[in-house]
């Protein structure tokens, strides 16, 4: 088991170099920081080309991505650009913690911009992940005990189309339901944007209130994708020759159904947090805009159009440690709750 | 049934006298039990149908017209789902922009299937190192979240393409920009698939002879070993068709997406939730027929891999 933990750990880290990799070479060729950094004014021609040597643009790409990685406070930058490189840099490089400096809030570290939304994003993405489990288990296993009477049907459909709904939809549908409708025909409405509302201020409740129409939109798609997945997962377990010997020795039906059969069903249920985790960061993305929630994505979609490229890079990044980090845990739990696989 | 020897042979008879039915006819009969398959497909005609027959009735300069008079107008008798933000009507932006919603799923599911059956086979079929560069490569891009990277990449793409003509109409560059990210971000599981049908493919009789009477290698793949893939790869490309068409829609809907006055679904949707409780038909419409496009595509891909599949009874 130790040695499977190392190993997946040691396979973790050229992945997440390749992706950084990956990544850089798509900002760099794709994207000039000097257009968004010049903003509306055109700056002067001798201006770009001591900001590009500032921030090491004329060099070759791989020595872009060096610097970009450990920085280049090693090595000496030529400034004035005669030839002959005397300022020593300033980097210090992801590897020490630092994304460089935001293009667009300016001589703000990348770092610092992001830092005070990743609680926001947590905030919305634990509890999703916790209604996701719990509903997509109770409405598969549901499902799965009633196979192929009316309420199984509905379940069924409900879930196809839920499956094919893009979140906003879910978001516009639902902001146009509880917010604004409950509102017309007086009953308590929940409230369609912000994290909590000015006059009141930014208590537990208010903050919980403000949650529920985003976690209802960020959970609906993934629990009507999951909960068929449970589903057939139980009627596989149903009809395993384990289930009928232990109905066979006379076991009361509910001890069958809800140790017996449950316990290997949901088994499989431990991979679904890891393969959610991209989805529900996506979904973030979108969430966050609609409802105004300050989060990751929020600010991920706002430096994006403005063409920021040390956040971007910076968010991209934490999103793939968050999803390799979330499959490597997936891995091991499995492992490690399934007696029956063993890896080494 | 009663175990005479008569009832016996007169089963027997009847099962001998099933006429034979070829591999086609036997996918086609199980597709056609398959109710929900069956639903989406209708569905889907009707959509196509809609989206191109409608362009009979009304035409592309209607549905770019812009009235600022007639600005944010709730459904009327003149215009069925009332009018957008600058006055457009609705209903004839949803039949144009469902062509270029259509046309940037099945172009992307295009780019997806080439790119991955590509990237699956030289991976499967050559191993070694060419194996592992390129599934390092599917790996991180499989890590990425597409909509993250989708979303980088239309910002730093956008306004590189200039704008197309084809067939009589003029197409924002953006379409094209579009179609070949979310193609170049969407096929790596299908190249998973690929990969591994021909890891074991490779390994079999029927290989091994075609190797012997000298068949080359590009023989090999693409006519000995690609046809036995085809059923995951038709699965995998009409289920990429509504990926394709979802994934457009979130792009345009978060603003960098295909660029007005070409309409599609999605960016009909742009900056709709700054509308959602004054002008909800302005959402309402598109956002159905996109909900209504995945879920057929949906469902007919479901029904095309249990036809496809050879251990399903029929």
């Amino acid at each position: 088991m130790t040695r499977y933990v190392i190993r997946r750990l040691l396979q973790a880290i050229p992945l997440l170099f390749f992706i950084s990799l990956l990544l850089f070479v798509l900002m760099r060729t794709a994207s000039n920081p000097l257009v968004t950094m010049g903003g509306k004014r055109v700056p002067r021609p001798e201006d770009r080309e001591r900001l590009a040597r500032q921030l090491g643009l004329d060099k070759p790409l791989y020595v872009q991505y060096v610097y970009w990685l450990i920085g280049n406070d090693w090595a000496k930058i030529d400034m004035d650009g005669d030839g002959v490189a005397e300022t020593p840099g300033d980097q210090k490089g992801v590897l020490r913690g630092e994304f460089g400096n935001s293009l667009v809030i300016r001589g703000k570290p990348a770092w610092t911009v992001i830092k005070e939304r990743i609680p926001r994003t947590l905030l919305l993405m634990i509890p999703a992940e916790i209604i996701i489990l719990i509903f997509s288990l109770v409405i598969g296993i549901f499902s799965a005990l009633k196979q192929y009477t009316v309420t199984d049907h509905v379940i069924t459909g409900i879930s196809f189309v839920g499956y094919s709904m893009p979140i906003f939809f879910i978001a516009l549908l639902s902001i146009q339901l509880f917010a604004i409708k409950f509102k017309e025909w007086g009953l308590p409405a929940l409230p369609p944007n912000q994290m909590f509302d000015p006059q009141v201020g930014k208590t537990p409740s208010q903050i919980a209130l403000h949650m529920v129409l985003p976690l209802l939109s960020l959970t609906f798609v993934s629990i009507a994708g999951y909960s068929r997945y449970v589903r057939s997962q139980m009627l596989e377990t149903m009809s395993q020759d384990y289930i009928r010997t232990a109905r066979a020795k006379g076991l009361p039906e509910r001890m069958v159904l809800y140790v017996h059969a449950l316990k290997n069903a949901s088994l499989p249920l431990v991979t679904i947090v890891g393969l959610d985790i991209p989805l529900l960061l996506a979904g973030a993305v979108v969430t966050e805009t609609i409802f105004a929630w300050q989060g990751m994505g929020f600010l991920f979609i706002d430096h994006v159009s403005r063409g920021d490229t040390p956040v971007i890079m910076a968010i991209l990044m934490i999103v793939s440690v968050a999803v390799v980090v979330s499959q490597l845990l997936t891995d091991i739990v499995y492992a490690w709750l399934d007696p029956r696989i063993r890896y080494d | 049934m009663e175990a005479t020897a008569e009832g016996v042979v007169a089963s027997l008879s009847g099962e001998l006298n099933t006429v034979a039915l070829s591999l086609r006819q036997m996918i086609w009969r199980r597709f056609r039990r398959h109710r929900m398959a069956m639903a989406g497909a209708v569905m889907l005609i009707l959509l196509v149908a809609y989206c191109f027959g409608g362009a009979l009735f009304v035409s592309e300069d209607y549905a770019n017209f812009t009235d600022t008079k007639q600005r944010l107008q709730p459904p009327s008798r003149e215009h069925p789902f009332g009018t957008d933000t600058v006055g457009r009507d609705i209903l004839a932006r949803t039949i144009y922009g469902g062509q270029i919603s259509m046309l940037i799923g099945l172009s992307a599911a295009t780019i997806e299937v080439v790119v991955g059956v590509l990237v699956g086979a030289l991976a499967g079929y050559y191993g070694g190192i060419l194996d592992s560069l390129l599934m390092r490569f599917t790996e991180a891009m499989f890590t990425i979240p597409q909509l993250f990277l989708l979303l980088v990449m239309a910002k730093f793409f956008a306004n590189k393409f200039p704008a197309i003509h084809i067939l009589g109409r003029t197409l924002s560059g953006s379409v094209v920009v579009i179609v070949i990210i979310i193609g170049i971000t969407s096929w790596m599981y299908l190249a998973r698939i690929v990969r591994a049908d021909f890891l074991s493919l490779k390994e079999r009789e029927f290989i091994v002879a075609a190797h012997t009477v000298g068949t080359r290698n590009l023989a090999i793949i693409a006519r000995h070993i690609l046809p036995n893939t085809v059923a995951p790869i038709i699965v995998a490309a009409t289920l990429g068709v509504a990926n394709a068409i979802l994934s457009e829609a979130y792009i345009s809907f978060l603003g960098l997406g295909v660029q007005p006055p070409t309409a599609t679904w999605g960016n009909m949707l742009d900056r709709a939730y700054n509308y959602v409780a004054t002008a909800p038909w302005m959402w309402i419409f598109p956002g159905l027929l996109i909900v209504l496009v995945v879920l057929s595509i949906n469902f007919l891909g479901d029904g095309l891999r249990d036809a496809l599949d050879p251990t399903t009874v029929t």
